[in-house]
């Protein structure tokens, strides 16, 4: 019999509904594989065991009693730590929340909880959320389980890598500049960020509140329109969720590109990208013209000010959002003399050394005398990075391009913190458009993957889909599963 | 020398919603501490605020009744600064595209109605409360309550058209009666649901750029707005007339020793890194509901004013002071809608009815004596069932009891005695006993008249007819 653990949701699923197997029994053969190799990879912070077999359990009553049950009924993933979990810790891997324990479930948990997903537990990531590489933890390092001496990439990195690990058959990440798709391009794993308000913020801890979005990790591109089925559509708590009616993703999963746009916007092509990315997400291309695609090499001229400008607008919005931090209500606080000695040594204590970079970005471009020139500027480039987009997909239905110019680097390799903001040149303009992207792979080199990014109109994540099917299908790269674990 | 002043106020009132800003916790005020939150007010990680229709709706109210532009794009932005009571250490407020700009209010200071500015209003949530362990100067912690943490607050900014201190009192009470009238606050400055600061500054004439102001801090009453304005400006004048300069500087008023300190000056002051409120879209109000608020509005303070002089004849003093209050205006109306001579009760509303209500601390509404009484009451007067004096006597009763006037005449037998024989017979009994003030009298002492009209009403109980005692004791004597 075939490891459960190395299956899909969507094949799982089969398998509940044919009763070949329980629920019960998919979520133990998922904490078996932890045991195996969680000491190796490091995803999670925490484990709900107890809760993963009790909602696993009522799965398989369901199934007993003859009910239908959801796709995602007794499929066990996991949870990036920066969502709130009612009763279970949310550290967003910083000291500074470290005992913290919500009181309310974030909306995408509740919609997964009410679909009757199960919980394995909560996945490292940089703290915050602010990195590419998951070593900004305050707690672990997470590896890449394709190479454990290379990181998964970040902030998501513990959610990639337990996909890709098959420690979770699917899970949820955050991506504010690229921090959903750039793991999820460096575990070989698929990876959506949908379009800024798809999905509601609520109960996620806000890094930079206009480029937070939620999406799913998963092994395949199925199983993400799974999970963007039960996590998508408006929720009255969060005002800048998007109102209206959300489309059944699965009816996107036609293996048919005929007569669609393809642009490849040459800036993206950056100089100093490793060959063999270039060379994967080409030929990756060529594939889809053959299968009918049109393509056409396009310029997004604002392309180069995107990294300035998201590192201008990110650490703002960052530097308001953490300010709750201060060791007065909730979390970590330090003893001072008088409250302001006080709220210096708690976030001193309590934040990690990025975090704090952040932060004092942050506060100085909105200072006054510093705000024209930096947020206000900022905020008007964006306007213009938007409209890049606008026309481009005057002309297009997609954009393809690389997820990251290189495959996952070794631990302690990039330890200047502007190589690292370099990691998300390609992910970052697409946060600040607002504009859905996903990430899969499509190719390798020296075993490890290599990213393809697909970009899509605003709310266009069934063209999207659609692409990334076809390519999928016909391709076996998502059949290759980490060599982890094999002996 | 004489300087000219130049005052301009920031008032922020609370909103009387059920609920508050951008989560559906309770409002109430009073509450025991931190019962009224939740942790969208608590300011817990991942919680986002959504916007009260109610307290959008209010401060269109506000702005309509203050003659604003309402602007059909508005947004939120945030306020950065680090205060225990503020949870997420910013406060989500607005700056650069308020809901409601450019308006106006009429006051009246010495019978003349001047116009000042309302540069905007603006709507933000308020912070909590500090508890101090002991004095704030030497206490060794705080608790907070955030109770009043996102209950909604509106802030109406004056231009700086106001002259003096007397006139920032004026559109102080003229706006807290149109807030009052609008039913959007209850404007209780004790309670901190009116709360005010003064900006002011000083110059040589009305020519002249304004002079460096200072913003005044801490003005919890009325009289507080007023005593701290007055001692301000001199404390400006005299700085200036010694050929010291103004420093710019926030100012609290110390209400005990009557004089205003130093908070902290212009290089202290906040930076505030404002930014747009990313959690929240831009507010678009549509024409058609700033229209249908606009109808729901009532009639203002002023509007009040002008009808019941021209309605009643009341005097412009009168008539202000009635309408000043929503609720003592309502009341007048249904005492004058029973019948009732306006001017009388108008007199009587200003008089012995306000009387009451200072000494007992309580507003008309919870008025002892309901408007129909007091109109019966003005009625048997005006009949001459009792007299002025009497009528006194009957309101008393009226206010200890509740009881209308007719039973307690009747029951207290207080009816004024106007048969003519009744009374002739007691004139003559009291002339009779009193030979030598009638002989004073005669001898041009006016004041010997008021003795026996005394001894008449006391043999009478205050009941006889007042003018016909005073006629008959002249026939008599003459």
């Amino acid at each position: 019999m075939v490891d459960l653990f190395k299956l899909t949701a969507h094949e799982l699923h089969e398998r509940l509904v044919n009763k070949d197997v329980s629920a019960v029994e998919i979520t133990k053969a998922l904490f078996n594989r932890i045991d195996a190799v969680e000491q190796d990879v490091r995803c999670y912070i925490t484990q709900t065991r107890e809760l993963a077999l009790a909602q696993a359990q009522a799965t398989d009553e369901k199934i007993q009693r003859g009910d239908e049950i959801s796709p995602l009924a007794g499929i066990p993933g996991a949870i990036k730590d920066n969502m709130c979990t009612k009763g279970i810790k949310t550290t967003c891997a910083s000291k500074m929340l470290e005992h913290f324990v919500p009181p309310y479930d974030a909306t995408v948990v509740e919609r997964l909880a009410d679909a009757n997903a199960v919980f394995l537990g909560k996945t490292n990531m940089d703290e915050f959320a602010m990195g590419s590489s998951t070593e900004n933890s305050a707690f672990m390092q997470t590896r890449n389980p394709w190479n454990l001496e290379t990181v998964p990439g970040g902030s998501s990195g513990g959610s990639a890598a337990a996909v890709a690990a098959s420690t979770a058959i699917w899970s949820l990440g955050s991506d504010t500049g690229g921090s959903i798709r750039q793991p999820a391009s460096f575990c070989g794993t698929v990876g959506l960020k949908p379009t800024y308000g798809r999905v509601s913020r609520f109960g996620l801890v806000a890094f930079a509140s206009s480029l937070d979005q939620i999406g799913p990790i998963t092994k395949d591109v199925t199983d993400c329109a799974l999970v963007m089925n039960a996590i998508s559509g408006h929720d009255l708590k969060d005002s800048t969720s998007i109102p209206g009616n959300v489309p059944d993703f699965t009816k996107s999963l036609v293996n048919d590109v005929k007569g669609l746009k393809i642009g490849l916007p040459r800036e993206y092509f950056v100089a100093g990208m490793n060959p063999e990315v270039e060379k994967a997400v080409r030929n990756a291309v060529a594939q889809l013209e053959k299968m009918g695609a049109q393509c056409l090499e396009i310029s997004m001229p604002h392309t180069e000010y995107a990294l300035t400008t998201y590192y201008i607008i990110a650490p703002a919005e960052a530097s308001s959002n953490l300010a709750r931090y201060d060791g007065v209500g909730f979390g970590h606080r330090a003893q001072g003399e008088d409250i302001v000695s006080m709220y210096k040594k708690t976030r001193s204590e309590g934040f990690g050394p990025e975090v704090q970079r952040r932060i004092v970005l942050g506060t100085y471009a909105l200072s006054s005398g510093y705000y024209d020139a930096y947020y206000l500027k900022a905020l008007k480039v964006r306007t213009l990075i938007k409209q890049d987009f606008d026309k481009a997909f005057e002309k297009v239905d997609v954009l393809l391009t690389p997820t990251s110019p290189t495959p996952a680097f070794k631990a302690g390799d990039i330890s200047d913190p502007l190589s690292m903001y370099l990691q998300d040149v390609c992910t970052l303009p697409i946060n600040l458009a607002g504009v859905p992207a996903l990430s899969m792979p499509c190719g390798y080199v020296d075993g490890l993957p290599i990213g393809l990014q697909i970009i899509g109109k605003p709310l266009g994540e069934e063209t999207i889909l659609r692409v990334a099917y076809t390519f999928e299908q016909n391709n076996d790269y998502y059949k290759c599963l980490a060599p982890l674990g094999e002996v | 020398m004489d300087y000219s002043v130049v005052i301009g106020l920031e008032v922020h009132a609370e909103l009387k919603t059920k609920s508050k800003i951008f989560c559906g916790c309770s409002t109430q005020f009073g509450s025991d501490q931190n019962t009224n939150v939740c942790p969208v007010c608590l300011g817990l990680p991942g919680v986002l605020p959504v916007v009260n229709k109610r307290v959008v709706e209010f401060a269109i109210r506000a702005g309509l009744a203050l003659n604003c532009e309402i602007l059909p794009f508005s947004k939120f932005d945030r306020k950065n600064y680090y205060y225990p009571d503020l949870p997420k250490n910013y406060q989500t407020s607005q700056y650069d595209l308020p809901i409601c700009v450019n308006g106006y209010l009429d006051i009246e200071v010495n019978g003349e109605t001047k116009r000042i500015g309302i540069t905007r209003i603006h709507m933000e949530e308020d912070a909590g409360k500090l508890v101090h362990s002991g004095n704030i100067t030497n206490s060794n912690y705080a608790l907070v309550d955030y109770n009043r943490t996102g209950v909604p607050l509106i802030e109406i900014v004056s231009e700086p058209d106001i002259r003096s201190a007397e006139e920032a009192k004026a559109y102080l009470e003229a706006l807290k009666s149109i807030l009052e009238y609008i039913d959007v606050s209850d404007c209780k400055m004790q309670e901190g649901s009116l709360r005010c600061d003064a900006n002011v500054s000083l110059r040589e004439n009305e020519q002249a750029p304004f002079g460096t102001r200072t913003e005044l801090k801490n003005l919890n009453s009325f009289r507080a707005v007023q005593k701290g304005l007055e001692y301000e400006i001199v404390r400006q004048a005299e700085v200036l007339d010694e050929g010291g300069k103004i420093i710019q500087e926030t100012r609290s008023w110390d209400e005990t020793k009557g004089i205003t300190l130093s908070l902290r000056n212009k290089e202290q002051a906040h930076d505030y890194r404002y930014f747009p409120e990313p959690d929240l879209v831009p507010l678009q109000v549509s024409a058609e509901w700033v229209e249908e608020i606009r109808q729901s509005l009532p009639e203002l303070p002023n509007a009040r004013k002008q009808r019941l002089m021209e309605a009643y004849g009341l005097s412009s003093y009168d008539a202000g002071v009635i309408t000043a209050s929503q609720a003592m205006a309502n009341y007048f109306d249904v005492v004058v809608g029973h019948g009732a001579d306006a001017k009388a009760a108008a007199n009587w509303l200003m008089g012995e009815v306000s009387k009451v209500l200072n000494a007992s601390n309580i507003s008309i509404t919870e008025f002892a004596v309901t408007p129909e009484n007091l109109a019966s009451m003005l009625e048997l007067m005006q009949k001459g069932t009792i007299s002025s004096k009497i009528a006194k006597t009957v309101f008393e009763e009226m206010v200890a009891s509740g009881k209308d006037p007719a039973t307690i005449v009747k029951e207290k037998g207080l009816q004024q005695i106007s048969n003519e024989g009744e009374i002739v017979a007691i004139v003559e009994a009291v002339l009779a006993a009193n030979p030598q003030s009638v002989a004073d009298f005669k001898a041009g002492k006016d004041r010997a008249l008021g003795f026996l009209v005394g001894q008449i009403m006391k043999q009478t109980k205050g009941r006889a007819n007042p003018e016909l005692v005073n006629k008959l004791l002249k026939e008599r004597i003459n």
